[in-house]
């Protein structure tokens, strides 16, 4: 044991790596809302959930130690992270595709048969 | 592996490492579970946000900025509180534990309060889910100052009209204001409001007031280790129950880094 306090199980992040990790997600926090404001048209959604992805990526691997953890728990994670995705992406693939008038004032506003 | 008598080893397992391992692979399949929950939202934000994308162009600009931004920096900091509370638990550092528990909890405390404040302004202002969604800048009492009401000019039409024994007021009573004209004054600031408004407040609620309720439990979860960790329960020999609510608290940041910019920074 290099401490003598150091603890048998798990792994004691360093505190600048803690400190880093805040600096990063702070910074972010406020590119996202930079952002924001300017248009990229449909690519602003993607801009946005790129930049919470990394954020949610450095929460992952150092806040809750998946970097020093057993691979297994984040095999957990991106599983469930995957399925959560591909949930979303068969629910999407007919979400726009109902006929606009079928329920009155509820229906999608997409036409799906222009004329 | 010598079998060392420790306290907090369960019968069941060979060795505290064995031990933690367990545990936190128990507490990652109970995130897993909560990521799937969150999952069913997001999926409902997606469709909606598809096919209606101008409600939630129009409606996102209810949403306060400063305050949802406010609440990220709160919930970002109170993370590392929690993860250097780990590390303090770990190497045994009892009072600097205590203080970052209680820091943790103070930056719940806040976001919760922030919360409150959004929360009574959108009831304030009628931007509710569904049938309670009626939403006006100005409410009509205060929409202009009060008068007496006064009798609208009576055409040479209606005064033969012998039917006509009610006279419309050109102007309501005690300072109200046509309902068509408060529409008109909210155009001017917001837009032309798009129909079914009503869904985009649907989602904020539920997505905002599951992850509210969830940082509730872990204020909570946060308030029993504290107790523990004054009692002096907590070291290097044993630091499970922080490490886990540590990392379910993790969680709760983690989905609030998604639902910051998908519900309040819409352009």
């Amino acid at each position: 044991m290099a401490h003598a306090a150091h603890p048998r199980v798990g792994h004691v992040v360093p505190l600048p790596v803690l400190f880093a990790v805040l600096g990063t997600l702070l910074v972010m926090t406020f590119v996202t809302v930079a952002v924001s404001r300017l248009d990229f048209g449909r690519f602003n959604l993607w801009i946005a959930l790129g930049i919470a992805v990394f954020k949610a990526s450095l929460v992952l691997l150092f806040f809750m130690h998946l970097k020093y953890d057993k691979p297994f728990n984040a095999f957990v994670v991106i599983v469930s992270m995957a399925l959560v995705m591909l949930f979303i992406a068969i629910a999407m693939t007919d979400a726009t595709q109902y006929e606009p008038d079928r329920i009155p004032g509820y229906a999608p506003s997409i036409k799906t048969n222009p004329q | 592996m010598s079998h060392e008598s420790s306290p907090h080893l369960q019968h069941h397992f060979d060795t505290p490492a064995q031990q933690f391992d367990a545990g936190k692979l128990g507490i990652w399949l109970f995130l897993a579970t909560e990521i799937l929950l969150f999952g069913g939202l997001f999926c409902a934000y997606a469709i909606y946000r598809a096919n209606h994308p101008e409600v939630f162009v129009y409606a996102h600009q209810f949403l306060d900025r400063v305050l949802g931004g406010t609440n990220t920096v709160i919930l970002l900091c109170s993370s590392l509180t929690m993860a250097w509370a780990v590390r303090a638990s770990q190497l045994g550092q009892r009072r600097l534990l205590i203080a970052l528990l209680s820091l943790t909890l103070l930056g719940g405390f806040g976001f919760m309060g922030i919360k409150f404040v959004e929360y009574k302004a959108k009831w304030e202002h009628g931007l509710l889910p569904g049938t309670h969604f009626s939403h006006h800048e100005e409410r009509e009492a205060e929409a202009a100052p009060p008068a007496a009401a006064t009798p609208a000019p009576v055409s040479a039409a209606s005064a033969t009209d012998v039917k006509t024994t009610i006279k419309p007021a050109a102007r309501g009573p005690s300072g109200t204001v046509r309902r068509d004209e408060l529409e008109r004054r909210d155009a001017a600031r917001h837009g032309k409001r798009p129909s079914n408004v009503q869904i985009f407040f649907g989602i904020y609620f539920l997505m905002t007031g599951l992850h509210g309720l969830h940082v509730l439990a872990g204020m909570g979860a946060i308030a029993w280790i504290l107790v523990r960790s004054i009692k002096g329960h907590f070291g290097p020999e044993y630091f499970t129950p922080v490490d886990f609510v540590g990392l379910y608290w993790h969680l709760v940041d983690l989905i609030w880094i998604f639902l910051f910019p998908l519900l309040y920074l819409i352009s």
